[in-house]
C-alpha cells in the first residue's frame, strides 16, 4: 500500500450529474467513501422489508395448514397479512426516500436509477464483465460504484420488478381499502394495465419470484466479488468505504 | 304497445293498491341504499314519468340473464317490473313472433328514436361476417348496431355482453366480442355475472327510471352500488379467513364446519359482485354459503383464469404447457441455485489454479 488518501466525497449539488456513467477507476486511492449513510440505511431496511414481504407473501398465496377452534380466538392469517401490508407500506416510504436522496446524494446515489443505455462504451464494459464472470477475463476492472453489468442487473431485475411490485401491491391493497379510497385513486390505473384483479395477483406473484432470484444472485456475487475481485463489496455496504486490494492499474 | 302512460297508471290498471305501490317504493329505496327520504321521490317519479321503452336484444348467450331477471323479488315480481318498463321487444318474453316481432322493433326505432334503453343480452360474433349468430335473417351484429344508433343508453346484461364470457374464452373460434367494443358512441352500463343477480338487474333499471340518468359507474363501467366491493369483503366466512381456518378438501371436517374456501380456489377475493350481500333467489343463499367456492363469473376472463379449484391461475408457457406462478418461480429459483453452485465450484477451481500458478512463479 503506497498511498492511502482518504477522499470523502461531499454530496454533489442539486441535480448535479444526474446522468452518471459507471466510472472505471484510473488510479484509485486504496480507500474511497462510496455509499453514504442514507443509501446504506435504505439498503438494509429495504432488504429487511423484502425478506418480510417474501415470507408473508408466499404464505398469503399458499396458506399454512388450517387451524381449528373458534374463529374469534384467532387472527393468524390476519396477522400475516398485517405484516405484509405494513412492510409493503414501509418499503414504499423507503423507496420514495431513496428516490429523493438520489437528487441530493453523491454521484453513486443515482447510479441505480439511470443506467447509460445510450453509451457504447458502457455496453462494452458490460460485455467485459460478462466475460469476467464466464472466466474469460483474467483480471476484473476496478469500479468505485457498481460495475456496468451490476448496474444493468440492478435496474432491470431489481428496480423494475420492485416498481412493478409496488404498483400491483398498491392496487391489491386499494381493493381492500375500497374503490373510493385514496389508495384506489393512486393505484386504480394498474387494473387498466393488467386487467382484472386475478391477473394483477398473478403478476404480483411472478414479480416476487424475480426479486427472489435477484436476491440469490445478488448475495452470491457480493460475497464472490469480495473474495475474487480487487475491491471490497459486503463491508462497503456496511461502512460506506470501498477498499482496493492492490494499487495496480 | 303504447308508451305514454305513467307507471302508476299501469299499476292501478293491474289492480295494485295505493298501499302496495307505496310499499314497493319504500322497498326499492331501501334496496338501492337510498334511505327513506327517497321513497316519496320514487313514488313521484312513478306517477309522473312515462314508461321508458326498452328493447331487449339477445345475441350469443344462454338466456340465463332473462331467467334470472324474471325471478326478481325486490322490486316485487316479474310482471310488475315488466309493467314499469314498456318492454317493446324481447324475444324471450314477447307474445309476438316472426314478422310481427320485427315490426315491433322497427316501430320503436321510428317512434322513440333517441329515447329508448337498449338492453343487450349476449354478444355478437365477428368472425365469418357475423354468421355465427343470425337473428331475423341477418347477422346479430347488424341488428345490434342499428338499434344502438337510436338508444339513449345501453345496458350490457351479463358477462356475455360485458366481458365475452364462455364463447369468448380461448381460443374464441367465433370471435365473440363484448358489446363495448362494437358500440363506442353510447353510454354502456355493464352488469356482469353469469347470470347477474335478479335484484341487481331490476335495481339498476329502477335507478335509471327514478333519476333519469345512469347510476355512478366504476372504472370498468359497472354500477358502484352493486359492484363496488368484492364478494370477499362482505363474505360471512371472512372471520375464518382472518383466523387462518381453511377447508383443505371438499369432504374434510373443515369444509363441514364452514371454514373459508380460499385454499379450494374460491374467487371471492378477486370478484366484484353483490352475491354476499344481496344473495340469490330472494336472499336464500349464494355459492359460498352452499359450500362451493366462487368461480368469479362476473370477472373478465374468468374462464381463462382457471382452474376454478386452485388458488393460482394456470399460465401457459413455451416450456411447461400448464404451469402456475409458483411452479415457474420455484423452477427459476432451482435453476438459479444450480447455476450459483456450479459457478461457485468453477470460481474455487480457478482461484486454486491461479494460486498454485502464483506459488510456482515465485
Amino acid at each position: 500500500m503506497a498511498t492511502t488518501s482518504e477522499t470523502k466525497k461531499a454530496p454533489s449539488g442539486f441535480f448535479a450529474k444526474v446522468i452518471h456513467h459507471s466510472t472505471e477507476v484510473e488510479s484509485p486511492a486504496s480507500k474511497i467513501y462510496v455509499y453514504e449513510a442514507p443509501v446504506r440505511f435504505w439498503h438494509w431496511m429495504n432488504a429487511l422489508c423484502i425478506v418480510a414481504l417474501v415470507v408473508t407473501g408466499y404464505l398469503i398465496g399458499k396458506p399454512l395448514p388450517s387451524i381449528g377452534g373458534e374463529a374469534s380466538d384467532h387472527f393468524l392469517f390476519g396477522n400475516i397479512r398485517l405484516i405484509h401490508f405494513a412492510a409493503g407500506q414501509l418499503l414504499i416510504v423507503l423507496l420514495v426516500y431513496r428516490i429523493v436522496w438520489a437528487f441530493f446524494g453523491n454521484e453513486h446515489s443515482h447510479q441505480l436509477f439511470l443506467p447509460p443505455f445510450w453509451s457504447r462504451k458502457w455496453w462494452g464494459e458490460v460485455w467485459h464483465e460478462v466475460r469476467w464472470y464466464s472466466f474469460l477475463e483474467k483480471t476484473p476492472k476496478k469500479y468505485i460504484g457498481h460495475n456496468p453489468l451490476a448496474q444493468l442487473a440492478m435496474f432491470t431485475v431489481f428496480l423494475l420488478p420492485l416498481l412493478n411490485l409496488v404498483a400491483t401491491g398498491g392496487a391489491l391493497y386499494a381493493e381492500g381499502e375500497g374503490i373510493d379510497s385514496y389508495w384506489y385513486m393512486a393505484f386504480g390505473w394498474v387494473f387498466s394495465v393488467y386487467g382484472d384483479s386475478f391477473n394483477v395477483h398473478t403478476v404480483h406473484r411472478l414479480s416476487m419470484w424475480v426479486i427472489v432470484c435477484f436476491t440469490m444472485i445478488h448475495t452470491y456475487l457480493a460475497i464472490r466479488e469480495d473474495i475474487m475481485s480487487r475491491q471490497s463489496l459486503v463491508s462497503t455496504m456496511i461502512s460506506g468505504w470501498r477498499y482496493f486490494k492492490d494499487d495496480k492499474e | 304497445m303504447a308508451s305514454n302512460e305513467s307507471f302508476y297508471d299501469v299499476f292501478r290498471q293491474q289492480g295494485i293498491s295505493r298501499r302496495s305501490f307505496n310499499k314497493f317504493c319504500s322497498i326499492t329505496a331501501a334496496s338501492l341504499g337510498l334511505g327513506p327520504a327517497f321513497a316519496p321521490r320514487i313514488a313521484h317519479a312513478m306517477e309522473t314519468k312515462r314508461r321508458t321503452p326498452v328493447i331487449w336484444l339477445n345475441g350469443l348467450e344462454c338466456t340465463c340473464c332473462s331467467e334470472s331477471f324474471i325471478r326478481s323479488s325486490h322490486p316485487l315480481v316479474s310482471d310488475m317490473v315488466l309493467s314499469m318498463l314498456s318492454l317493446d321487444y324481447s324475444e324471450v318474453l314477447m307474445a309476438a313472433a316472426g314478422h310481427q316481432a320485427e315490426a315491433a322493433l322497427q316501430e320503436t326505432l321510428r317512434d322513440n328514436y333517441g329515447e329508448y334503453i337498449l338492453a343487450v343480452e349476449g354478444n355478437p360474433p365477428l368472425n365469418e361476417d357475423g354468421m355465427f349468430c343470425i337473428v331475423g335473417g341477418r347477422p346479430f351484429l347488424e341488428q345490434l348496431q342499428e338499434m344502438a344508433a337510436g338508444a339513449k343508453a345501453v345496458i350490457a346484461w351479463g358477462s356475455c355482453a360485458s366481458n365475452g364470457c364462455v364463447q369468448a374464452a380461448k381460443p374464441n373460434p367465433t370471435q365473440a366480442t363484448p358489446i363495448h367494443k362494437v358500440i363506442r358512441d353510447k353510454p354502456i352500463i355493464k352488469i356482469p355475472g353469469c347470470p347477474p343477480i335478479a335484484e341487481v338487474m331490476t335495481g339498476v333499471v329502477t335507478y335509471m327510471l327514478t333519476f333519469g340518468e345512469i347510476p355512478p359507474l366504476d372504472r370498468l363501467g359497472r354500477p358502484k352500488m352493486f359492484y363496488g366491493q368484492r364478494i370477499h369483503d362482505k363474505c360471512y366466512r371472512r372471520p375464518h379467513f382472518d383466523a387462518g381456518q381453511f377447508a383443505e378438501a371438499w369432504d374434510d371436517e373443515n369444509s363441514r364446519k364452514g371454514y373459508c374456501l380460499y385454499k379450494m380456489g374460491c374467487r371471492g377475493p378477486t370478484t366484484y359482485n353483490a352475491c354476499s350481500t344481496v344473495r340469490w333467489n330472494d336472499g336464500v343463499s349464494f355459492p359460498i354459503q352452499s359450500g362451493h367456492g366462487c368461480i368469479g363469473c362476473s370477472e373478465e376472463n374468468f374462464w381463462d383464469n382457471g382452474p376454478f379449484y386452485e388458488r393460482l391461475a394456470k399460465i401457459n408457457t413455451p416450456f411447461f404447457v400448464e404451469s402456475d406462478a409458483d411452479r415457474i418461480g420455484l423452477g427459476a429459483v432451482a435453476v438459479v441455485g444450480t447455476a450459483i453452485a456450479a459457478h461457485t465450484a468453477a470460481s474455487a477451481l480457478q482461484r486454486a489454479r491461479s494460486n498454485s500458478n502464483a506459488a510456482k512463479s515465485e
